[in-house]
């Protein structure tokens, strides 16, 4: 097995202010799958192909934003060493006990230095991606609205930029991809833990623990076009796009649930593998890095967070 | 029939549906740097205060408008909607974006 230790961003809480606007949202209009309830009135969601139960949880509350993002590790032995990785670093660390979250084992809650609340767990209860795994079909039917394949990552402001810069690379053994720099100074990280343009991604911010953006991969260029299509037929706030990023090249748009937390949905962006070089883009040319044909930036999308 | 908007910081009027949000009549003014954020009470941006006239609202982020702030006017533009002619005055990031 190739890949070890962290896997993935396996899912994210999100706080929302009305809950059947937000499953309305997430299961219709994107096209989420709702597979679970409990007590506390949390909605939990997965995208068709994750084998696992959920990658989105929705919390009911009077505040929007991200409650926590938790990511699988691949063993139980590396939950505990990067338990302790954490503790090393400095930081502490909580044992969240298995079936808080329905279906999800034990995970290791902590305090990222950019001020969000981050997990780590390796066990969750699998239903599968609707596919038989023998002779599979390429695709289920049924699908709704955008079908986004996976939740895929998250995009956090946050301050601490350094020092939360140091623990993903040293404690959590990320690897940077793409970066914006100024001269010296780092903007904005673009982090994996596996092959992909990014699992998470920091921007340097004077605030802490701010979501600007959960994102879900689709299939397709048409994909990121029929998005715009509902996000226009249901008067979902948009921001924007469709259009092209500097950064892992995506092809994405930009629009808002019904908290105002944002969503991306894209497609087609880069990979790296360990060897791969860092890709750096500079602070003169960010509007590029960011929209790449418009290369204009827009002030919500720098300013407004959740 | 619409209402009529009043912006007290500059004097603008704009009108505004009941069933519209006082941000996206304010949009239509086509001022440019109006924070056009979420749209759906949760960044903040689109903060205003109340002077006169009565309204509907939806559920706004806590972490942007306490129950004392919305209680006494203090809102969110993007979750009031009117039911009367409304006077506001405009805080914040909105402030800078109104007065330019
Ligand atoms: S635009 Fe985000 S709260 Fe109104
Ligand atoms: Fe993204």
């Amino acid at each position: 097995m190739a890949m070890t230790g962290i896997l993935r961003p396996g899912h994210i809480q999100l706080r929302v202010l009305d809950m059947d606007e937000s499953v309305n949202h997430y299961c219709n209009n994107i096209g989420l799958i709702e597979t679970d309830r409990d007590e506390q009135g949390r909605v939990y969601l997965k995208c068709w192909d994750e084998q696992d139960k959920f990658s989105v949880v929705l919390e009911p509350s009077d505040r929007s934003g991200m409650d926590h993002v938790a990511y699988k590790v691949a063993t139980e032995q590396d939950l505990w060493h990067y338990e302790s990785k954490i503790k090393k670093f400095g930081i502490d660390t909580k044992r969240v006990p298995a079936g808080e979250l329905k279906g999800c084992g034990e995970r290791v809650r902590f305090v990222v230095p950019a001020g969000h609340i981050f997990e780590l767990y390796a066990e969750k209860e699998q239903v599968g991606n609707g596919l038989s795994t023998t002779n599979p079909a390429p695709w289920p039917r049924g699908l709704k609205g955008m079908e986004p394949i996976r939740f895929d990552h998250c995009l956090l402001y946050g301050n601490n930029f350094e020092e939360n810069f140091k623990f993903f690379t040293e404690a959590l053994d990320f690897q940077l991809t793409e970066q914006i720099v100024d001269g010296e100074v780092q903007l904005a990280a673009f982090l994996t833990c596996s092959t992909k343009a990014h699992d998470v991604a920091f921007i340097r911010s004077e605030k802490s623990a701010q979501l600007h953006h959960a994102s879900f991969l689709l299939g397709s260029w048409e994909g990121v076009l029929k998005a715009g299509d509902i996000i226009s037929m249901e008067d979902i706030p948009l921001e924007t796009g469709p259009t092209r990023h500097g950064l892992t090249r995506g092809q994405t748009i930009y629009f808002f649930d019904p908290s105002g937390n944002r969503n991306e949905v894209f497609a087609e962006d880069s990979y790296v593998y360990p060897d791969s070089p860092v890709l750096t883009w500079t602070a003169d040319n960010i509007g590029q890095a960011i929209f790449y044909h418009s290369r204009t930036l827009v002030d919500s999308f720098m300013g407004v967070t959740s | 029939m619409p209402f009529q908007i009043t912006i007290l910081d500059t004097n603008e009027v704009y009108s505004c549906k009941e069933t519209q949000h006082l941000l996206s009549g304010m949009m239509q003014l086509g001022k440019k740097g109006i924070p056009v954020g979420c749209r759906s009470g949760g960044c903040g941006v689109c903060k205003v205060k109340i002077h006169q006239g009565a309204y509907a609202t939806k559920k706004m982020s806590r972490d942007h408008v306490s129950q004392d702030e919305e209680n006494s006017g203090t809102v969110l533009a993007c979750r009031v909607f009117p039911q009367t002619n409304i006077s506001l005055s405009v805080i914040g990031h909105l402030h800078k974006a109104v007065m330019r």
